[in-house]
C-alpha cells in the first residue's frame, strides 16, 4: 500500500506521518507537494499536522484553497481513503469534507499531553481492526482543537455512527467529547489527536497503530 | 548627512576612545550611517568586549569538537557521519519591553543560527527566570507584571516554536526578586547535519553574488543590539518599538529553502541576520573569507518605503538570511526560494579589497574594512573587585516545628512546583524523535538515523552564583552533566549564556570573571569543552541587577534505548542513593530552597562539591542506569532529598516510599540540604548496585523501600514526616496555575 502524505507550507508533522507509514508500518509512503494537479497511484492520503500557511486568516482556511484540495476531493468523491490529522482535521473541516469547526481551545492555549481516546465505531476503513470501545493513548499539541457543530449536526453524526473517537478526558472543551469524526461515505476521517506519534514502543504508546493498520486492511479490500 | 557631534556619538553609545578608534580606522570621519554601522558591531552585544578577555580562559577543545565558538553554532560529531550544532542565546531585554514577541524573536534567532550551519533544528529548551509571582513577595502591580510577563514569554516561545515545527523539550524556570525589572530569557536550540554538509558563514570567491533571502527589510529592532548593551531606566519602555515581530511561519519556509538550496551545492557561504542585521552578517562573512563586500541597499526587499541606508542597515528585521553563491550559479538558488514563495535577490558582489562597501543609489554611503569592523572592538580589562554580595556568612536561628508542612510548602513554592502549565504549551513531541521531556532528568532526543541519542540539559542557579560566582558556577556545571548522566548520557559539549549585570561596576565584573573562571575549572575536570555561548550583561533596571546568573547547557550521548524515567514504577524495590546522603553545614545551607522558602533568608556559600567525587559518581550512575538495574533514577538538587523524593512519586503508579536514615545531621539539613554527587534509585537488585559503587569508590547506601500511595522518612527509627502522596502532588500540580490566577 502506499500512503501520500501532502505537504502544505508549514506542515510540520508530515515527516511525523511519513515516518510512521514508512518506518513503523512497513508500507510505501510519499510527499505530495501542496500545488500538485494529482495524486498519482496513492492508495491513501495523509493531510498532516502544522501551521499550512501559518493558520493566518484561520487553521485551514488558506490550505483549502490550494491547488492539491482539488486532487483531495475528486480522490475522496471516487472512495480513495483521506485522513486529516489535526491542522488536517481543520482543513478538512474548512474545506467542507467533514462538518463542523475547530475553534480555539476552551483553556485558550497551546496543549500537548497524551489523551485517552475511546474508539465508537469500528465500521469504518479507520477502525475496522480495532474493537469496540477499545481506548488508545495518542497525543493532542493544538491551540485550535475544540470540535464545535450545531446540535442538528452532532445528533445526525451519532445517529449515523460518524463519531469515530471520543476523549475520556477532553483536553479542548470538544463538544459531546468529539476527537474525530467520519464523512457519510466513511472514507474520509478527520481527527485532532495524533495516533502518528504512537506507532513505536520508544515513543511511549503504539496504540496510534491501530488506525493505519486498519487503513491497510481496508485498501487491501479494495485493491 | 548629519554631522557628527559629541552627542551623536554618545547616543550611540560608543566613547571618545572608541570613536577616536573609528576615525584612526577610516582615515576620516565616518558618515552617520558608519556611526551606526560601528555601534552596533561594537556594541557589548555584538562585540564582548568586557567579557572577550576573560572568555579566552574556557577550554574549548575536545576530541568531538568539531567547530568552537566563533561561528554561529558549536558543532560536535556524534558518529556514524553526523554532526550536531547547538547554542544558546539569550533575549532578556527585549522580553522586558515585549514579552510575547522578545521571547519568539528569541527563539527564531537561535533556530536560524542553528540552521545557517545547514543543521536542521531537533530539539528546543529554554531557561527563563521571572521576579515573584507571588502575593506578598512583591508590591501587588510588581507581581501582576510578573505574571503578564511569564504568560508572555511563555506565549512567545510556544507560538514560535510550535509553528516552526520543532520540539520543545525542556528547559527551566526561576523566580527571583532581582529579575522583575530583568527576566531572563535564554533559549538553547539543536539540530543536527551530515558531517560533509556543514556550511559556514564565510564570504569567499572574488565576484561571487551576495543573495538575501526572506523576509522584507523594515524598521523594526533597529537598534535592538545597542538596547541590549545597556541599563533599564524609566523610558525603556519608549523603546518598544525596538523589539521586533517573528513570523515562525516565514522561518519555517526560510529552513526549508535554506536546506534545499544547499543541497544544490551552489551556495558558498551563508549567515542569518540576527542581532545588528545586515550590517553583522556583511561584515562578518567578509571578514572570515578575507574579503571584501558591495553591496546595492536599492536592491533590498524593502517593507516600507522611504528607509535611509542607516535604517536599512540596522534594521533587525526577522527571517532573514544572507548567502554568497557560486557566480553562474544563482539561478539555482532562486528556483528553491521561488518553490517556497521566498525572496531571493542578489543585492551585491564578494570584493578582493577586503572592505563592506554599502552603496545607495549608486553612492558610497558606508566604506569600512570589514576585519577592523567585525573583529577590531576595543578589548576592556574592565577592573574587578570583590564580587558584590550583601548576604551575611552566618547563618540565622531557626528550627523547624513541622518537617511535614515544610515538604507541602516547598512542593508548592515558585520554583520547585510542576511547570505543567508551562511545558504542555510547547509542543514537545513533533518530529517523533523526543523519548524523554520532564520526566527525566535530562531531555532525551533520537536520532534515527545514528541509532544514538542526544541528551540535553539545562542548567542555572542565581542564588548559589551571588553566594560565590566560582563555587555556584562549577555547581551548574557538575548538575548539568549529573543530569546527563542519571539519563545515561555522557557528557559531550557545552554551551554558556552569562547573564549578569553592568560590567563597569568593579563588583559586578567580579562576578563575572569568577563565573567564567569557575565554568571553565568545572568544564576542563568534566571533558565537556565549550562550544560557543553568548554573554547578556547590563541586566539591571534603575540600578537593580539580577544575581549573577550563568546558565549552561550541556549535551551528552548515548545508545538509543528506552530512557530510565524518574517515577518509581512498582512497590517492594530497594531505594538507594547513589553518592551517599551526603554531608551540610549551617554556612553551606545558606543557598538552598529551604533557606529561602522556609526561612525566607540568603546566607552563607552554596552546597560544597567535591569534583573528582562528582565524576566519579556520574561514572557509576551511567554505568548503573545503561546496566538495566535502575527502574527509576533521579538526581537530588533544589530542595535537597525529601523534594526528589517526592519527584519520584508522582509517576503514574503513585509509588512512595519508606525511608529510615542513618545519619548524624540535623532533621532540616538532612532532608532539604542541596549537597551535590547524589542519585535517588529504585531497583530490584542492590547488590549489583552496590558492587557497581564500590567499583567507583562511591557509596551507595539502600534507604529505604518503595510503598504503595505514600511517604514516609525516618532517621534511625524516629519518624521525620509522613504524607500520603496524592495529597503531596495535588499541591505540587496545582500550585503554578493558582499563582498565575490562571
Amino acid at each position: 500500500m502506499k500512503f501520500g502524505v501532502i505537504v502544505f507550507p508549514g506542515s510540520n508533522r508530515d515527516h511525523d506521518a511519513w515516518y510512521a507509514a514508512s518506518h513503523n508500518l512497513g508500507q510505501k509512503a510519499e510527499f505530495i507537494w501542496h500545488d500538485a494537479d494529482t495524486l498519482g497511484d496513492v492508495d491513501a492520503v495523509i493531510l498532516p499536522g502544522g501551521f499550512s500557511y501559518g493558520d493566518y486568516l484561520r487553521c485551514g482556511a488558506i490550505a483549502k484553497f490550494s491547488r492539491v484540495m482539488g486532487a483531495v476531493k475528486r480522490f475522496s468523491a471516487d472512495g480513495g481513503l483521506v485522513i486529516g490529522i489535526c491542522n488536517g482535521f481543520q482543513i478538512l473541516v474548512e474545506a467542507g469534507l467533514l462538518p463542523g469547526a475547530l475553534v480555539r481551545n476552551r483553556e485558550l492555549k497551546f496543549v500537548c499531553r497524551h489523551v485517552r481516546m475511546r474508539t465508537e465505531t469500528t465500521d469504518s476503513p479507520f477502525t475496522n481492526a480495532a474493537h469496540k470501545g477499545q481506548i488508545l493513548r495518542v497525543p493532542v499539541a493544538h491551540g485550535e482543537g475544540c470540535y464545535v457543530a450545531d446540535e442538528k449536526t452532532l445528533d445526525e453524526l451519532e445517529a449515523e455512527d460518524r463519531v469515530a473517537f471520543r476523549y475520556l478526558d477532553n483536553p479542548n472543551g470538544s463538544l459531546r467529547d468529539i476527537a474525530g469524526i467520519l464523512n457519510k461515505q466513511r472514507n474520509v476521517l478527520g481527527l485532532m489527536p495524533h495516533p502518528e506519534d504512537a506507532t513505536e514502543p520508544l515513543q511511549g504508546s503504539t496504540d496510534g497503530m491501530v488506525i493505519f493498520q486498519s487503513m491497510v486492511a481496508a485498501a487491501a479490500v479494495r485493491a | 548627512m548629519s554631522a557628527i557631534t559629541a552627542d551623536l556619538i554618545s547616543l550611540h553609545q560608543l566613547s571618545a576612545d572608541e570613536y577616536a578608534k573609528i576615525v584612526s580606522i577610516l582615515g576620516r570621519e565616518p558618515s552617520y550611517t558608519e556611526l551606526g554601522i560601528f555601534s552596533v558591531m561594537w556594541s557589548e552585544h555584538c562585540s564582548y568586549k568586557s567579557s572577550r578577555l576573560h572568555l579566552k580562559k574556557l577550554p574549548t577543545r575536545g576530541k568531538c569538537v568539531v567547530q568552537g565558538p566563533g561561528e554561529n553554532a558549536g558543532i560536535i560529531d556524534i558518529g556514524s557521519g553526523y554532526v550536531i550544532a547547538f547554542k544558546i542565546e539569550s533575549h532578556n531585554h527585549p522580553s522586558f519591553i515585549e514579552p510575547f514577541q522578545g521571547a519568539a524573536t528569541g527563539v527564531g534567532g537561535i533556530l536560524r543560527d542553528i540552521f545557517t550551519m545547514g543543521a536542521r533544528p531537533i530539539a528546543v529548551m529554554d531557561a527563563i527566570r521571572f521576579g515573584p509571582i507571588d502575593d506578598g513577595l512583591a508590591p501587588p502591580e510588581t507581581v501582576a507584571r510578573n505574571r503578564r510577563i511569564v504568560e508572555g514569554v511563555v506565549g512567545g516561545i510556544a507560538h514560535y516554536g510550535n509553528c516552526f515545527g520543532v520540539p520543545t523539550v525542556g528547559g527551566e524556570c526561576v523566580f527571583e526578586d532581582g529579575y522583575s525589572g530583568n527576566p531572563l530569557v535564554n533559549v538553547f536550540a539543536l539540530g543536527i547535519a551530515k558531517k560533509d554538509e556543514i556550511f559556514y558563514a564565510s564570504a569567499s570567491g572574488i565576484g561571487n553574488p551576495v543573495i538575501y533571502v526572506g523576509a522584507k527589510t523594515g524598521r523594526d529592532g533597529i537598534h535592538g543590539a545597542s538596547m541590549a548593551s545597556a541599563e533599564f531606566t524609566e523610558e525603556s519602555k519608549q523603546k518598544r518599538p525596538n523589539v521586533q515581530v517573528g513570523d515562525p511561519f516565514l522561518e519555517k519556509l526560510l529552513l526549508e529553502a535554506c536546506i534545499e538550496a544547499m543541497r544544490t551545492g551552489a551556495i558558498v557561504g551563508i549567515q542569518d541576520m540576527g542581532a545588528a542585521g545586515l550590517t553583522c552578517s556583511t561584515c562578518e562573512m567578509g571578514s572570515r573569507g578575507s574579503t571584501g563586500i558591495e553591496i546595492e541597499l536599492d536592491r533590498m526587499p524593502q517593507r516600507e518605503t522611504g528607509m535611509t541606508p542607516y535604517e536599512i542597515m540596522l534594521s533587525e528585521s526577522q527571517e532573514r538570511m544572507l548567502l554568497v553563491a557560486d557566480k553562474g550559479r544563482e539561478e539555482e538558488v532562486f528556483k528553491v526560494f521561488r518553490k517556497w514563495g521566498l525572496d531571493a535577490v542578489t543585492v551585491g558582489s564578494v570584493t578582493g579589497d577586503g572592505k563592506l562597501r554599502v552603496r545607495h543609489h549608486g553612492e558610497i554611503v558606508a566604506e569600512i574594512p570589514n576585519r577592523e569592523l567585525a573583529d577590531s572592538a576595543p578589548l576592556y580589562d574592565r577592573p574587578h573587585t570583590q564580587p558584590l554580595r550583601r548576604a551575611p556568612m552566618n547563618a540565622p536561628e531557626f528550627q523547624s516545628r513541622d518537617l511535614a508542612g515544610d515538604l507541602e510548602a516547598l512542593l508548592g513554592s515558585a520554583d520547585l512546583c510542576s511547570k505543567r502549565w508551562i511545558w504542555e504549551q510547547y509542543d514537545y513531541l513533533v518530529r517523533a524523535n523526543t523519548l524523554a521531556t520532564t520526566g527525566c532528568d535530562a531531555a532525551i532526543v533520537r536520532i534515527p538515523e545514528t541509532g544514538t541519542s542526544i541528551a540535553m540539559s539545562l542548567d542555572g542557579n542565581g542564588r548559589y552564583c551571588y553566594l560565590s560566582p566560582r563555587e555556584g558556577a562549577r555547581l551548574i556545571v557538575a548538575e548539568c552533566c549529573r543530569n546527563l548522566s542519571t539519563a545515561g548520557a555522557e557528557p559531550a559539549a557545552a554551551t554558556n549564556n552569562l547573564n549578569f549585570g553592568n560590567p563597569e561596576r568593579p563588583e559586578i565584573m567580579a562576578q563575572l570573571v569568577e563565573a567564567i573562571e569557575g565554568i571553565a575549572e568545572a568544564c576542563v575536570h568534566f571533558e565537556t569543552p565549550i562550544t560557543g555561548g553568548n554573554v547578556s550583561l547590563y541586566n539591571e533596571t534603575l540600578g537593580e541587577g539580577i544575581y549573577p546568573t550563568p546558565v549552561m547547557g550541556i549535551v551528552g550521548l548515548r545508545k538509543t534505548a528506552p530512557p530510565v524515567t524518574i517515577d518509581f514504577k512498582k512497590a517492594d524495590r530497594t531505594v538507594m542513593l547513589v553518592g551517599g546522603l551526603g554531608n551540610c553545614d549551617p554556612v553551606r545551607f545558606g543557598g538552598t530552597q529551604y533557606a529561602k522558602v522556609i526561612v525566607g533568608d540568603l546566607w552563607g556559600l552554596p552546597p560544597a562539591l567535591d569534583m573528582d567525587y562528582e565524576k566519579r559518581t556520574q561514572a557509576a550512575i551511567r554505568e548503573i542506569v545503561n546496566s538495566g538495574l535502575a527502574e527509576s533514577a533521579h538526581d537530588v538538587s533544589d530542595g535537597g532529598l525529601a523534594i526528589a523524593l517526592a519527584e519520584c512519586s508522582f509517576g503514574a503508579a503513585g509509588v512512595g516510599a519508606a525511608l529510615d536514615l542513618n545519619s548524624d545531621l540535623r532533621p532540616e539539613f538532612l532532608l532539604f540540604h542541596e549537597g551535590p554527587s547524589r542519585i535517588l534509585i529504585s531497583t530490584e537488585a542492590p547488590e549489583k548496585v552496590a558492587a557497581i559503587a564500590r567499583r567507583h569508590n562511591v557509596e551507595a547506601p539502600a534507604i529505604g523501600v518503595t510503598i504503595e500511595k505514600e511517604l514516609r522518612i525516618s532517621n534511625r527509627g524516629t519518624e521525620l514526616l509522613r504524607k500520603p502522596v496524592d495529597a503531596l502532588q495535588r499541591i505540587f500540580e496545582q500550585a503554578f496555575g493558582k499563582k498565575l490566577r490562571r
